[in-house]
This record gives structure tokens, sequence and C-alpha cells, in this order.
């Protein structure tokens, strides 16, 4: 509706109150600041946390046994579950077309490597090739173990860079004997692990030899297994707990573990846990849009209080206008119309400042947690609504108050 | 163009209740210039603005140009003052942030009138209450007088059945009350019915015949011998 004349009216009035003005914009504008802002930094947080787990790629589940906490089918609780390598190939052959990456462990705590005159107690772990990606390690030096090193039950080795330091010092360790329990293995390699020092104290051999050497018979500690690629974060997720809920069942079945005993068998679903993050940050992110909303309350609030105040102090020329033939409508129009000018303006002013500040600010921001903070269009869309909404929310009471106003009481008004 | 009859009005004082006017009974016919008298706090301005429609009696009977006025909503009232009646106050009531011009162009705003035809015929009433120079000033840029001019050029601009004027001289010097009433005068002279409220005789000897209000009943009505306010300026 363009109305010359009411438009010319709010700048009158605008005109005569530039400071009241201002600060009544000022609390509209930086409401909705903070909101861009917050919503913002919500969606830099997701960002941040959705990099994160995919750099891990993480869609791994994690399989460790533990003890029966529940009387099953004649066997007492307490037992200690023990998982095999049919354990294992079971588990190959039933779901091998939906798993990509695999490795079972037979791990040894405590081993004592020696090298000529440096000896140190280390955990030795004898796994699988696949075990390099699953566990996340980067190569320094030499190879990885690989399918013949396993076929052949060959005495190679892989060390972590803490054991290579205690072992050789500046030397290289590439195809350099170490003696475990006095089975001489055959160095081949060097590995960094992100986990940091604690996991480079580690040695890593084929799982047959390992199994061998040290008495592990067909024993097997933990399972590692990814699934195949989905299409979109939220089928992963889907396809990834229906696994591991059949997992578990077949584990239990196969163990006789009572369904409903959740101390025995402990699969450990990282997507599952990504998810949570999700949700917490989706919460997080309602959160944000609840005070950024509250601010915006608050800026309606104070708009809507100056309105009253502008309707009070213009009850006299309210009074003349109705006495000169204005319909209430007419009056409504001309409070709501100021009202809703005010906070678009001012709204506006602040979505510009805050919209300009993440996009040259927020590309600089680089922690772990807030990545890329940015408004998605449709969010910029929705405070707009949200602004006009305002407005008209701010006005409506004041106008209510104008309109009703009688123009003989108004007309005495001094 | 105007008949009441049996009019009254009271207002609530706490518990008490007022009685200020106790059936009234008037006619006035069309091209009337009629004044009415009386002391301060006899009910004159409360019966002007029921006839004005700003306030509403409780009893009686009120027509308008043959229109009966009763059941008044804002919405109606509203249509109806702009459509039949132009106020003159004592304290002029401009709005103040307005020019002259726009001052008197507000009623025809409310009536619909586009901007352009709004500005000519705001400024022909300005012409003819002389103050076309004075078009573009605010009102507090004006005197007294020159303000009163404004609100009757605003008051005619509707092209008004009736003119009312509560006190229209009140605030101002005899000199300048004797302008306006020539200026009322002229008016009327072109036929239109106009109702002055005034506690002053020499204001009250200006117009066609004089109604005396005392305590909420008309004690008085008589025609008179108008005297024309140009002869004593
Ligand atoms: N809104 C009102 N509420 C209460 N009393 C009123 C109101 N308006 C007028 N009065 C009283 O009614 C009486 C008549 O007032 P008014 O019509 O203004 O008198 P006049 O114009 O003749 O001086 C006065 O006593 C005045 O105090
Ligand atoms: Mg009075």
């Amino acid at each position: 509706m363009f109305d010359l004349d009411r438009w010319e009216e709010i700048f009158e009035t605008i005109r005569k109150n530039k400071l009241r003005t201002f600060l009544t914009g000022l609390s509209v504008a930086s409401g909705i600041f903070i909101l861009v802002i917050l919503l913002g930094i919500g969606e830099g947080m997701r960002n941040g946390i959705a990099r994160e787990f995919e750099q891990d790629a993480s869609n791994l589940i994690f399989v460790f046994p533990g003890v029966t906490s529940k009387e099953y089918k004649g066997l007492n609780p307490g037992r200690r579950i023990q998982m095999k390598n049919e354990d294992y190939n079971q588990i190959l052959r039933l779901y091998g077309d939906r798993l990509d990456k695999t490795a079972s462990l037979y791990q040894n705590w405590g081993q004592v490597l020696n090298y000529g005159k440096e000896s140190g107690s280390y955990a030795v772990h004898g796994s699988f090739p696949a075990y390099q990606e699953l566990e996340n390690m980067s190569l320094t030096a030499g190879r990885f173990i690989d399918i013949n090193d396993l076929n052949n039950s060959e005495k190679t080795m892989v060390i972590g860079n803490r054991v290579k330091l205690d072992l050789f010092k500046d030397e290289d360790p590439i195809g350099k004997m170490v003696q475990v329990s006095g089975v001489n293995f055959k160095v081949v390699g060097v590995f960094t692990d992100p986990g940091g020092e604690r996991d480079e104290t580690r040695a890593v051999v084929p799982i047959t030899t390992a199994q061998r050497a040290f008495g592990g018979a067909n024993n097997i500690e933990r399972l590692y297994l990814t699934l195949k690629p989905e299409e979109s974060f939220d089928a992963a997720v889907a396809a990834s707990t229906q696994f591991s809920t059949e997992l578990e069942a077949f584990l239990k079945e196969r163990h006789t573990v009572a369904p409903d005993d959740n101390s025995a068998i402990h699969i450990n679903n990282y997507l599952e846990n990504a998810k949570r993050f999700f949700t917490l940050m989706d919460m997080m992110r309602l959160f944000f849009w609840g005070v950024g909303i509250c601010t915006i309350i608050a800026g309606v609030v104070g708009v809507s209080n100056i309105m009253l105040i502008i309707v009070k102090e213009r009850t006299r020329e309210i009074g003349i206008r109705k006495a000169l033939g204005a319909q209430p409508l007419s009056i409504i129009g001309m409070i709501l119309h100021e009202s809703i000018f005010v906070t678009a303006i001012a709204g506006f002013l602040g979505l510009i400042f805050s919209l300009t500040l993440l996009e040259f600010v927020g590309p600089a921001i680089e922690t772990q947690y807030i990545y890329n903070p940015t408004v998605n269009f449709t969010v910029a869309i929705n405070t707009v609504v949200i602004l006009v909404f305002a407005g008209a929310l701010a006005g409506f009471f004041p106008a209510w108050r104008a309109a009703r106003i009688k123009p003989i009481i108004a007309l005495r008004d001094e | 163009m105007i008949e009441i009859s049996n009019l009254h009005k009271s207002y609530k004082m706490g518990a008490n209740k007022l009685h200020v006017l106790k059936g009234i009974n008037l006619n006035v016919a069309e091209g009337e210039l009629l004044s009415i008298m009386g002391s301060s706090g006899s009910g004159k301005s409360t019966l002007l603005n029921i006839l004005g429609m700003l306030d509403e009696a409780d009893e009686g009977s009120y027509v308008l140009d043959g229109v009966p006025i009763k059941n008044l909503n804002e919405k109606i009232a509203a249509k109806y003052r702009n459509k039949f009646l132009g106020f003159i106050f004592q304290s002029f009531n401009l709005i103040g942030y307005k020019t002259a011009l726009d001052n008197v162009a507000l009623p025809l705003y409310y009536q619909g009138h586009s901007r352009g035809e709004r500005m000519d015929r705001a400024m022909s009433y300005l012409e003819k209450v002389g103050l076309a120079d004075w078009a573009g000033h605010l009102p507090n840029e004006l005197s007294g007088g020159q303000k009163q001019r404004v609100a009757i050029a605003r008051a005619l601009a509707s092209d008004p059945k009736v003119l009312l004027a509560d006190e229209p001289t009140g605030a101002l010097d005899t000199k300048t009350s004797y302008e306006v009433m020539d200026l009322i005068q002229e008016i009327n002279d072109e036929g239109r019915t106009i109702l002055v409220v005034t506690h002053e005789h020499d204001i009250a000897q200006m117009t066609k015949r004089i109604v005396n209000l005392k305590d909420g009943l008309i004690i008085e009505d008589t025609v008179v011998s108008q005297v024309r306010a140009l002869e004593n300026v």
C-alpha cells in the first residue's frame, strides 16, 4: 500500500523523535543481530562436528565381549564371553555383502620386546591388514602387514613410533629383528597414531602368527567392522543401527547370552554416537533460536512501549483526526504502519550487519568446534517474516488503544 | 436542518450522577446563524458535542438533515462527522507538525480525495480566509487569529451541512474576535448553517438567534437583529 500522506506522517513523527526512534530501532536491530549470529554459530558448530566425524570416516562398528550378568538357559551369570576366529568368519560369511573393511584382533598386553641391549614392555596386536585404516594409523616408514604375511603366518611386525624411539633410537628399524618371547620378528614398518603416544606403544603382527606364537589358540578380543557407504548420513545411520542390532542378536545367540543382557556383548557404533552429537547439536540450535526469539520479543516489547507513549502523546491529535472524520481503522493503520516501518528498517539493518559479519569473519573462524558459520537463505527469509510479524505485534496493542480513544476525551487531553 | 427533542445527558462522577442536559428541545433551520449562550458549566459544550457526534445523548432524539442519529458506532460517527459537520474549537486544534495547507486538506484526505484535488481545494479555502500566503507555515508561526482562520478553512473544506463552533473567539482579543466573526457571518451569508457557543454578549449579538441555556434547560430563545462584525472592527 503506497499512501504518500501516511508515509509523510511517519517520517514526520520519526523526525520529531530521532533519539527515541533510534533507541527503539537499536533494540530490534540487536535482537535480529543476535538471532542471526547465534544461528550462524549453531550452523558452524554443526559443520564443525560433521567435519570432525567425516575425518574419522568412522562408520566403524566395534565389538568387544564382557561378562554375562543374567542367568540364561541354565548358564550362571558371571561367565566371561570369549570370541573365536569362527565368530569372525561366520560374520564375514553372513554379512559379508554389507561389510566394507573388517578386522579381528588378538592382543597381548605387556609383551617384552628386545632389540640388542634395548628392551621394553608393549602391547602386541595380532590383526589384519585392514587394521591400519580401521585404527587410523599412518606409516612413517616401510609397510603394514599384508595378506601374504597372514596367509603364511610370517613373523613380520609393524611397530609404533614410541617403540621405534625406545628400541632403535636414531637407527633405521626396517628389516631388523625384534625378539618377543624368544620368537624373532622382522620389523617391516613404523606407524604413528592420531590417538597419540599411548597408541604408539604397540606393535602389530599378523593375527595368525600371534595366535600361534603367544598361545592364543583361536581366541580373539575384538572385532572392527565398517559398512559399505550409503547415499546420505541418515541412511548410513539407519543401516549401521540396523546392522548393530542384527549383529548383537547373532552374537548373543551364538554365545548363549540372554537377549536383554547388556554386559556380555558390547557393540560400539560410532555413527550412532555421531547421530547423538547431531541430535545434541539440533537441540542446541533450537535453544539458539529460542534465545534469539526471546531477544526479539524484548525488542518488540520495547517498540510496543515506545508506540504506546507515542499514542499517548498524540492522543489530542488522534481526537482531532477523529473529529475530522478519521475511521478507527485508519488510526490503527497509521500506528501499525509506523511500528512495522521502524522494526522492519531496524531489523533489516541488524540482518544486513550480522550477515556481513558472518560473510567476512565466518570463513576466518577455524576452531575445532566451529567451522564455516553461515546462515542459509531459508533462515534469512524466516527472520524477515519474524521481523514483519514482530512489527505488527509491537504496533497492535498501541494501535488498538489509539482506535478506542473517544474523540471527546482525546480533545480534552492537554 | 437540526431537530432535537427531549435530549438528556448526565455524567457519572463516581457514585454521583451529574445531570447536565435535562430535556433540550431545539430546531435549527438551514441557513441559520445561532448562538448558544449560558454561564460556564451550563452544558453548552456538552450540547454542541452531542450535536457533533463527539459524544452521545442518554435520551432523546436527534435528526440531522433528515438522518436520525442514533446507535452510533465509531465507524458510522466518523463517516457522519466527515460528511455533515465542520468543527471550530476555542483552542484551534490544529495539528502542530502540519502546515496550514496540510491541516486544511486533512478532512479531504478522510473523504478519500486524490492528493492533487486535496491541495487545490485546501488552497482555495485558505484564499477564502485570506491566508493563501501562509499556506506553507506551521501553526506555531501563525497568530491566534490566523490559526482560527486556518481552523475555519479546515472546517469548511469538507463542505459540511453544519458548522459547529465552540467559543471560537474565546482565546482571541476583541479586534481579532470580530474579524473571525466577520468571516463566520460571511460564510453564513452564503447559506451555511452555523451554531456558535459563546458566553460573550457582543459575540452573540452578531448571530441571528440566541438560545440561552441554564441548569440544563433552554430558558430563552430569541431572534435578534444581527450586528455586523465589520462595523465594529
Ligand atoms: N466528561 C465529563 N465528565 C464529567 N463531567 C463533565 C464532563 N464534561 C463536562 N462535565 C461537566 O458538565 C458540566 C457542563 O459542562 P460543559 O458542557 O463543558 O459546560 P460549558 O461548556 O457550558 O461551560 C460541567 O459541570 C462540567 O464539569
Ligand atoms: Mg464549554
